[in-house]
């Protein structure tokens, strides 16, 4: 018989993704579990397997088209069918044209199961098929929780928001051909989600920096004298360790406020971010649970995460769900930079290069190393006063580690 | 679009895609629109059961001062009212299809493969028809009972319904609702009626609060009810059958019967279709299998009704003919009640809609329970039916309405309150704020919800 295979879900709120490569063709036959497509979708390359052993029988997309969760993507014939020999498929009057549209939206809706528990009215409930609504995930406002067509309206609009960001208005750029040459080229889908999505946090959250310095002098000693040829200590894995500890201490920085519901969402988890600079652009893989884990472990983590973002192997799921982010450019320079937070978090603390500052200690100038960290934080729910102790509690953990111990 | 079957669920279909403008052929092998529910079901059964209604109620009139004496039954005269009930509606079905300008074609349809169907013309004429889309509603047939031998004597719902002549013995065979309705009929016109189940109630899988209540009064009236019987061996004997009926405890008893109907369920038709010549697969049961928009694994063909599952309903089959025509044109629809209602129509009448007792406790959901006595209700006191019950099965916590069940006299045209309140996610305190007529059965619903949220007007409950 023949399979009409349609994309599947891919990660929560990835409602579509853009066919980079399509490694198989017409008249393949492949085994169940075979890569028959890859995704780009919010960053991440997705391989897509094959449902079922088959052959392909139709391929129903391009590389490059942007396809959605529930559409068809091929037709595969399954072994053993009953299907025909060639001559008696000839016989058969030619599918009309109206039958992939209709399949399409047949997969907009929802599966009963997800339905059978909430509580609305047959209406509502066609409205949110008719919107590719999930019921199940829309939170009813009536008594008892009884979904209401606005909230389904409101639940299919908030889709849309965090979907793609707002497109922020821009003027029409300027003939550039008029001064010399220029080229165009596409953007990339990385790059078109890094873009939309910097904008909207740009746009939607009021952004504020603050500067401190950090005396590592000690810390890159310890730092070099635990680090072995398997295992070389860098400081990141450091502050990644202090982050989840300021977390636990200012729980404003582990916070996402939400203006609609006029709620702040507080986080009992502690998974930091940290930005990876790959070939395709900025990623953000995420190291759960970092509070439970010792700096060892974290720094081979990182190791092994930022290995497969430069591989682009990462998972849509692997660059969700972080609490706070560290972006670190003192591989690269930098004495010290405003970096955008990567919402829906609260704040991101910059890492440029440390460097050599003559410091006043004991009526003396001397020689330390030392670190200009800088923490951009979302104005809305953080007050100045306290990102500055926020940002002044990591410094004085940089120097003084046992604070981790004490206070952490 | 080609549709198989013209019941209410194959008619409703092709109706709905022929008004959302889709070219559709109906295949049936009737002259008209209307298959099994009103040719041979639902319809000439509550026409008979209207009729039998009226020599039961006649003759309880006599209670209340009326007597009307003994009815004289003209059975010719009865058979053309229910033909003409019937010849009536069906045409009214054949008028509404040319209307639409639905190409009819009587015939036995067979699949050729997933894009065509071979037509046997009643005079052995064949045609072939190509479709883009075949929606299959080729309904269900009576299970035979396999010690029954095929005998003018042994009938099963359809020859039941055309009333040769009223036995002086019928035995029934098999509890079931078709079973209990055909017995209320003949009753009614006078034979002595006995009902074989094997099952330890009547109507396996109904509430048991609800069948005790029929169960009392079939008792008075019928000869006799054998639960935990089965039927064993038939045998023809002098002008009759001898049946021969083994009980729980193994005991075995040799009845004589003038005649006997067996209905024992009812199998889906998925045999003969050609249905092996597309991709189309069925259950062990035998029932097509379908996804929510009642498509097959053959993405050219569709089923609906009977044939597509349980439960064996014409108005799920209307509601699925729909879902299957407005997918197939390119809307979003799909099949997912949240209460299908039932009614069994004797005397008294059995519905429900929604989660029943019995479900609840074998799917382990949580629900409080509040009934509400027809003792309690004017109305039933003034039709002299107290009878009956109104229960509601409710979400413990938030009074959520899950699933109502009534009986008591004409509560099939009660249950559709439940209906919506069920699909609306009402609560019982909805039910409980609307307003009812009074005098009404309808009320019953209220008190019931009254009940659920504390207080009763007619219905004393101590609180605890």
């Amino acid at each position: 018989m023949i399979t009409e295979f349609k994309l599947p879900e891919l990660g929560e709120n990835i409602l579509s993704g853009t066919v980079v490569k399509i490694p198989v063709k017409t008249g393949d036959s492949v085994k169940k579990e075979d890569t028959v497509l890859e995704i780009e979708a919010s960053k991440a390359t997705i391989e897509v397997p094959s449902p079922v052993d088959g052959i392909i029988r139709e391929i129903a997309v391009q590389e490059g088209q942007e396809i959605k969760v529930g559409q068809l993507i091929m037709k595969i014939q399954t072994e053993g069918a009953k299907g025909a020999p060639e001559g008696k498929t000839e016989a058969k009057a030619p599918p009309p044209a109206q039958h992939a549209p209709i399949r399409e939206e047949k997969a907009a809706a929802p599966p009963p199961e997800t339905a059978e528990e909430v509580a609305a009215a047959p209406s509502v409930r066609r409205l949110a098929r008719e919107r590719a609504v999930d019921i199940s995930k829309v939170k009813g406002s009536g008594p008892a929780g009884r979904i209401l067509e606005e909230d389904v309206i409101a639940y299919a609009r908030g889709i849309k928001k965090e979907q793609p960001a707002p497109e922020i208005q821009q003027e029409l750029l300027p003939d550039f051909t008029q001064w010399g040459e220029i080229e165009c080229v596409p953007m990339g889908a990385t790059r078109l989600h890094i873009a939309r999505h910097l904008s909207a946090a740009w746009h939607v959250i009021p952004h504020v920096t603050h500067f401190d310095k950090a005396d590592i002098t000690e810390l890159e000693i310890t730092l070099k004298k635990y680090s072995t040829r398997e295992r070389a200590l860098t400081i990141t894995p450091f502050l990644i360790k202090i982050a989840a500890s300021a977390l636990k201490l200012f729980p404003h920085f582990n916070a996402s406020v939400d203006m609609r519901k006029r709620e702040i969402a507080y986080k009992k988890y502690f998974n930091i971010g940290v930005a990876v600079d790959t070939e395709k652009g900025l990623v953000v893989p995420v190291i759960r649970d970092v509070d439970k884990k010792n700096i060892f472990a974290i720094a081979d983590e990182l190791k092994e995460v930022s290995k497969r973002a430069r591989a682009n192997k990462l998972t849509i799921a692997e660059m969700q769900g972080g609490c706070f982010t560290i972006t670190n450019l003192g591989g690269i320079g930098c004495t010290s930079f405003a970096p955008i937070i990567h919402w829906p978090e609260a704040a991101i603390l910059g890492v440029p290069r440390s460097r050599w500052e003559p410091v006043y200690i004991d009526k003396q100038f001397v020689p330390r190393k030392v670190l200009t960290l800088s923490l951009s934080f979302d104005h809305r729910i953080i007050d100045g006063a306290e990102a500055a102790r926020f940002l002044r509690w990591i410094c004085q953990t940089a120097e003084q580690p046992l604070l981790l111990e004490m206070e952490g | 679009m080609l549709v198989l079957g013209a019941g209410p669920g194959g008619y409703a279909a092709a109706f709905m895609a022929a008004d959302l403008g889709l070219a559709v052929t109906l295949v049936d092998e009737e002259i008209n629109p209307g298959g099994v529910c009103l040719f041979r079901g639902c319809i000439p059964s509550k026409a008979l059961l209207h009729a039998s209604k009226l020599i039961s109620d006649s003759r309880e009139a006599a209670g209340i001062g009326i007597d009307f004496g003994k009815p004289v039954i003209d059975l010719k005269k009865l058979r053309e009212w229910k033909d003409h009930v019937v010849q009536k509606l069906t045409a009214g079905l054949g008028q509404l299809c040319a209307r639409r300008t639905i190409h009819y074609i009587r015939g036995h349809g067979r699949f050729l493969d997933s894009g065509s169907m071979e037509v046997k013309g009643s005079e052995g004429a064949e045609q072939k028809i190509s479709f883009d889309h075949a929606i299959v509603a080729s309904g269900s047939k009576p299970v035979t009972l396999p010690v029954a031998s095929a005998s003018r004597r042994v009938l099963d719902s359809t020859s039941a319904l055309n009333l040769e002549d009223i036995p002086g013995q019928l035995l029934i065979v098999g509890g079931g609702y078709i079973g209990l309705e055909m017995g209320t009929v003949y009753c009614e016109l006078g034979a002595e009626v006995s009902v074989v189940e094997m099952a330890p109630n009547l109507l396996p899988g109904t509430d048991s609060d609800l069948t005790d209540v029929l169960h009392a009064r079939l008792a008075r009236h019928f000869k006799s009810i054998m639960l935990t019987t089965r039927v064993t061996k038939v045998e023809e004997e002098g002008g009759g059958l001898r049946a021969t009926l083994q009980g729980q405890d193994g005991k075995i008893s040799r009845q004589h019967f003038d005649k006997m109907l067996v209905a024992i369920g009812r199998t889906p038709n998925s045999k003969g279709l050609g249905l092996e010549n597309t991709d189309a697969e069925l259950t062990p049961d035998g029932f097509l299998r379908v996804d929510p928009q009642r498509a097959t694994t053959d993405p050219r063909i569709h089923a609906i009704g009977d044939v597509a599952g349980e439960p064996m309903l014409a108005h799920k089959a209307t509601h699925e003919g729909r879902v299957a025509a407005i997918s197939l044109s390119g809307g979003k629809a799909a099949f997912e009640p949240r209460a299908i209602p039932s009614v069994i129509f004797t005397n008294p009448e059995i519905a429900w809609c929604g989660v029943t007792e019995t479900e609840a406790r074998k799917r382990n959901i949580r629900f409080t329970i509040t009934k509400f006595p027809w003792a309690a209700s004017g109305r039933a006191a003034t039709i002299n039916r107290m009878d009956g019950f109104t229960k509601l099965i409710l979400h413990p916590d938030t009074g959520r309405i899950l699933g109502v069940g009534i009986v008591g006299d004409g509560c099939g045209e009660l249950i559709s309150e439940g209906v919506v309140a069920i699909e609306m996610g009402a609560r019982a305190s909805d039910l409980e704020l609307c307003i009812h007529p009074h005098p009404t059965l309808s009320e019953t619903i209220m008190e019931s919800a009254q009940l659920a949220t504390g207080y009763g007007t007619h219905f004393f409950k101590p609180q605890s």
